[in-house]
């Protein structure tokens, strides 16, 4: 038996169907979630034309080379902006996935929290790569 | 998880076939589920056979000749017959649609099918269920109050603080035709049962049926609660779990587009916030 929410199931707790469908309320929330997810997939489109170009360039260069392409400014940042821009979509477009099909309590709190941390671990790790390829660290 | 399988004392079984009209040369097959409360039993596929040339057009004919002539435990609401009161919503060939005004011909043609999942019965049958995902009441009538429940909830009133005109609140031609193709709502739930969404999330997500409801009254140039009404639906699960899949504008019988009213509303919402 999953952990639902009782306040929803007849059987556990008798109210009004009224009651039900307020249920907590209007969290007030949703409006961001659906702009931010609108606003990087627009961005997301023009910066993985950018990623493609930079992937085509490095395409059969030896090791230095590639590095170097990398350590352009522009690249550097171009490829900062689509890292950010894609993990921040990830995690909105994952989220939503989560809350339409998890409804056990726990699992979809462990699922969204999963979720977070894995987009802002893949986001760390490509940053961290990026500036210190970028800085000069690796050649 | 969301359930993507039956219960095992909702999964369904093989019925009775009702013997064929004595004489009769036109029949047409009519598989519907059955499911009775009482009896402890699972539901059940009844297999009837009705003589065309004895009943009328629709879908809604042929159950009230078998409900008349050879079956009068099959149960099923109908009222007006003629796609106003949306009573006899179910699903027919797996389409969502009102039993009185599809043709018996007309949902077993091809133009009617969901093409990848619909699989014909070789008898050429008319197979027909209760609307998707809801409690049963009894074989064809599903239990609609959390769909009336969140219909009452977006409060489908006109909502004002200024003190009534002596006459009518008036309104321009142009702001009255902004709420065609939503006041025509016959809330028969063929939209929001056709929802996958609502199939999932159905206790907090409103349904398209309620939100083009909403959106009747966002729009509605006397209406003085727009603000109020946004904040009420300014929710992760009441609105934004509309994810434009489109079901409801395909199955809508009265040709309506929930979809497009719940678009607007998230437009108004971004409006309101950028």
């Amino acid at each position: 038996m999953s952990k639902v929410d009782p306040r929803q199931d007849a059987r556990l707790s008798i109210r009004t169907p009224r009651s039900r469908v307020k249920g907590l309320g209007a969290s007030g929330h949703g409006a961001d979630h659906f702009w931010m997810q609108r606003l990087t997939g627009a961005s997301n489109a023009l910066l993985m034309i950018a990623f493609v170009v930079i992937v085509a360039k490095m395409w059969g260069r030896p090791y230095p080379e590639a590095v170097a392409l990398v350590a352009q400014p522009i690249v550097a940042i171009l490829l900062v902006l689509a890292v950010v821009s894609v993990t921040i979509h990830m995690r909105l477009g994952m989220q939503v996935v989560i809350e339409d099909y998890v409804h056990d309590t726990g699992l979809k709190f462990a699922a969204l929290t999963a979720n977070t941390f894995y987009a802002v671990v893949v986001a760390a790790a490509c940053l961290y790569a990026i500036v210190r390829v970028g800085l000069g660290g690796l050649v | 998880m969301a359930q993507f399988t039956l219960p095992k004392n909702s999964q369904i079984r093989e019925g009775r076939t009702w013997a064929a009209p004595a004489g009769a040369k036109n029949l047409q097959v009519f598989r519907i589920y059955r499911w009775n409360p009482d009896d402890g039993q699972n539901p059940r596929i009844d297999t009837y056979h009705v003589d065309r040339d004895d009943c009328g057009p629709m879908v809604l004919d042929a159950l009230l000749w078998i409900k008349n002539k050879v079956d009068p435990t099959l149960v099923f609401r109908r009222s007006c017959r003629e796609g106003i009161c949306g009573s006899c919503a179910m699903n027919i060939e797996g389409q969502n649609a009102l039993a009185c005004t599809i043709g018996i011909d007309e949902c077993k043609s091809p133009d009617n099918a969901l093409p990848l999942l619909t699989r014909r019965d070789k008898d050429g049958a008319v197979r027909i269920y209760p609307l998707p995902h809801m409690p049963v009441i009894k074989d064809l009538v599903p239990d609609l109050t959390n769909f009336y429940a969140q219909h009452a909830a977006i409060e489908p009133w006109l909502q004002t603080e200024t003190p009534a005109p002596e006459k009518e609140w008036r309104q321009t031609p142009e702001d009255r035709t902004k709420l065609d193709g939503l006041y025509e709502c016959i809330l028969c739930a063929c939209c929001t049962t056709s929802c996958p969404s609502y199939w999932w999330n159905g206790d907090k997500f409103l349904g398209p049926a309620a939100l083009l409801q909403a959106y009747r009254w966002l729009i509605d140039s006397r209406d003085e609660n727009t603000g109020e009404r946004l904040d009420g639906l300014h929710d992760p699960f009441r609105l934004y779990r509309c994810h434009t899949i489109m079901n409801c504008a395909n199955t809508c019988p009265k040709n309506l587009n929930p979809a497009k009213a719940i678009a607007e509303i998230k437009k108004m919402m971004v409006e309101r916030a950028v």
